[in-house]
C-alpha cells in the first residue's frame, strides 16, 4: 500500500492491522501529541515555571457502585490559580477518574485516557474490563515519569462499576496509583492530594459498611470539608460563588455527574450542620 | 508505431477493474442507511452478531459497508483512528462526515488507480446533524467517487430493487418504528431474483445515529428491541 504514503492525504500508519490502543498508535506516528513529551527538558533541568496544581480528590464505595468527588482549587504557590477548575471526569460510560498533581498535564493526561478507552471500544466492538482501563491508566502514568522526577508529578484515582465483578455489591472499585504507574486496588475508600491526609482521616471515621448512594455522597462532603478546614491547599464551598466540589457517581446504570443545584443542597446541608459541629459529625467513642 | 505485444488500453484497464469491483459487491448482502425523524437508520441483513456491517466512527458519525469484510473493516479501523487522532489533537466538534468522506475517496481512489486490484466494497458515511437539515449521507464506491445523498442510501446486491421500494415510502419525519418497518419490508423485497422474503429481527444488523442522545449518538438496536420496533 505504499501509494497511500505519497498521493493520498491519508498516511499509511492508519492503516493495516495495527494497536487497539490510541496511546500506542500516538507514540509510534505522532509521539509529539503525548502529553509528557510536550515538556520533556533536558536531563539535569529543573522546572522554573511554576505551574497550576490540583489537590484533592476523594472516592467513597458503597453497595450500589461508587461516588467519586474533588474539590475546585488550583495553586500556584501560595496562589489561588483557578477557584472553579473541575478535576473529576468521566473516563468512560461506568468508570470516573479524578486528578490530583500539576493540573495542565494532568487534564491532557485524563484526556488522553479516556480516548483509550472509547478508542478500543470502537476498534474492538466491546469494552475493556475495569482491570484493563486500570491497568491502561497505569501506564499512562509511567510515560509520564520523566516529567514526574521534574516535579510535575500526576497521581491520579479512578473507580468504576464492575460489570464483571461476582458480588453486585462489591462491584464499585477504586483504584490508587503513584508517580511511576504503580497500581493499587484500594478497599471501601480512597483519597489523594494535598489534603488527603486529612479527607482520609474524615473518611475513616465516617465509613461504614452499609452505606448507601446518598450516604457516600454525604461522606464525601465532608471529607472534602475536612481537608480544606486543615490544608490552605484545598478549597472548601464557596457559597458566596456557588461553587461546589465537582460529585460522580457510577453504578450499573453509568456514569452520572450531579448537578449543581443537587451538590449545592447537600452541601448547604454540611454547612449548617458545621455551624453547630464545627469538627463534623462525632463519632461514639464505644 | 507498432503497438507492443499485450499492450491493454487504460479505458480497458479502468473498465476491467471496475466490473470486477462492481461484481464482488453486488454478490453481498444489502445495507441501507436512511434518514428519520430523530436522524439516521442503519438497516443491515447480517446474521452475524460479531462481524459488523454498521459502525460507529466518532460522536455524530457512523458508518455502513458492504463488500469484502477484511476491506472495509481496514477502512472502518482507519477512519476510527483518523477521528480519534483529529478529535484529540483539535476538538471533538473538528471531526466531520465530510472530512471522513474526502479521505476515504482518496483512499479508495489510489487503490483502484495503483494497487494490482481494486477494493471491492461499497461504504457510506453518514452524520447526524442537530436537526434534520444538518444530517449528511455520502456515498463512497470503489474508485473512490463521492455522492452526497438525500434521504437515504442502499448499497449491495438488488441495491436497485430496494431503492425503487424505499423509494415510495421514505421521509424524514418517520418515527423509528415506521422507518424500521419500512426499512425491512424494502430489504425484503430485494431477495435473489426479486422475490419476496420474510426477515426476522434475527437476521439484521441495525442501529442508529439519535441526536437527541448526549455525545455519543451512535448506538445498536438489541434484538428484543427490534422485535417490539418491527410488530
Amino acid at each position: 500500500m505504499d501509494a497511500l504514503s505519497d498521493g493520498g492525504s491519508l498516511p499509511r500508519a492508519l492503516f493495516g492491522p495495527g494497536s487497539s490502543s490510541f496511546a500506542d498508535f500516538l507514540s509510534a506516528n505522532h509521539p509529539d501529541l503525548l502529553p509528557g513529551r510536550r515538556l520533556e527538558m533536558p536531563p539535569g533541568m529543573t522546572p522554573t515555571v511554576e505551574a497550576p496544581h490540583g489537590t484533592t480528590i476523594v472516592a467513597v464505595a458503597h453497595a450500589g457502585g461508587v461516588v467519586v468527588a474533588g474539590d475546585r482549587r488550583a495553586t500556584m504557590g501560595n496562589i489561588i490559580a483557578q477557584r472553579d477548575i473541575e478535576k473529576v471526569f468521566q473516563a468512560d460510560e461506568f468508570s470516573a477518574v479524578g486528578i490530583a498533581g500539576t493540573a495542565g498535564i494532568a487534564v491532557e493526561l485524563v484526556r488522553l485516557f479516556q480516548v483509550e478507552l472509547e478508542h478500543y471500544e470502537k476498534i474492538e466492538g466491546t469494552t475493556l474490563s475495569l482491570e484493563g482501563k486500570a491497568n491502561r491508566l497505569s501506564l499512562l502514568i509511567r510515560n509520564n515519569l520523566a516529567m514526574a522526577m521534574q516535579g510535575l508529578a500526576v497521581v491520579p484515582l479512578f473507580a468504576g462499576y464492575d460489570l464483571e465483578a461476582d458480588d453486585p455489591a462489591k462491584a464499585g472499585r477504586i483504584f490508587s496509583y503513584d508517580v511511576t504507574g504503580g497500581r493499587y486496588e484500594e478497599h471501601s475508600f480512597h483519597s489523594v492530594g494535598s489534603g488527603s491526609v486529612f479527607a482520609r482521616g474524615a473518611l475513616k471515621k465516617l465509613y461504614r459498611d452499609d452505606f448507601t448512594e446518598a450516604d457516600a455522597i454525604l461522606a464525601t462532603i465532608h471529607a472534602l470539608y475536612d481537608a480544606a478546614d486543615d490544608d490552605s491547599a484545598t478549597g472548601g464551598p464557596d457559597l458566596t460563588r456557588r461553587i461546589y466540589p465537582v460529585i460522580a457517581s457510577v453504578t450499573v446504570e453509568g456514569f452520572r455527574r450531579l448537578a449543581n443545584d443537587e451538590v449545592e443542597e447537600r452541601t448547604q446541608h454540611v454547612v449548617n450542620e458545621r455551624m453547630t459541629s464545627p469538627g463534623g459529625p462525632q463519632a461514639p467513642l464505644n | 508505431m507498432s503497438m507492443p505485444f499485450g499492450y491493454v488500453s487504460p479505458e480497458q484497464v479502468m473498465k476491467d477493474r471496475a466490473d470486477y469491483a462492481r461484481k464482488g459487491i453486488a454478490r453481498g448482502r444489502a445495507v441501507l442507511v436512511m434518514t428519520y425523524e430523530n436522524g439516521i437508520l442503519f438497516v443491515a441483513e447480517n446474521p452475524s452478531r460479531a462481524l459488523h456491517k454498521i459502525s460507529e466512527i466518532y460522536d455524530r458519525i457512523g458508518f455502513a459497508a458492504v463488500g469484502k469484510y477484511n476491506e472495509f473493516e481496514n477502512l472502518r479501523q482507519a477512519g476510527v483512528r483518523m477521528a480519534d487522532l483529529r478529535g484529540y489533537s483539535y476538538d471533538r466538534t473538528d471531526v466531520t462526515g465530510r472530512m471522513l468522506a474526502n479521505t476515504y475517496a482518496q483512499i479508495l481512489g489510489t487503490i483502484f488507480t495503483t494497487e494490482s486490484k481494486p477494493y471491492e466494497v461499497e461504504i457510506t458515511v453518514a452524520e447526524v446533524g442537530e436537526s434534520p437539515d444538518g444530517d449528511q449521507l455520502y456515498r463512497l464506491t470503489y474508485d473512490g467517487s463521492v455522492a452526497d445523498e438525500e434521504g437515504f442510501v442502499v448499497m449491495g446486491g438488488n441495491a436497485d430493487t430496494i431503492s425503487t421500494s424505499l423509494q415510495e415510502g421514505h421521509n424524514h419525519t418517520l418515527d423509528a418504528g415506521a422507518a424500521m418497518r419500512l426499512a425491512v419490508r424494502a430489504l425484503s423485497a430485494g431477495g435473489t431474483n426479486g422475490e419476496e422474503r420474510s426477515l426476522t429481527a434475527n437476521q439484521l444488523e441495525v442501529a442508529t445515529l439519535d441526536r437527541t442522545r448526549p455525545r455519543r449518538k451512535f448506538r445498536r438496536l438489541p434484538v428484543q428491541q427490534l422485535e417490539q420496533l418491527l410488530s
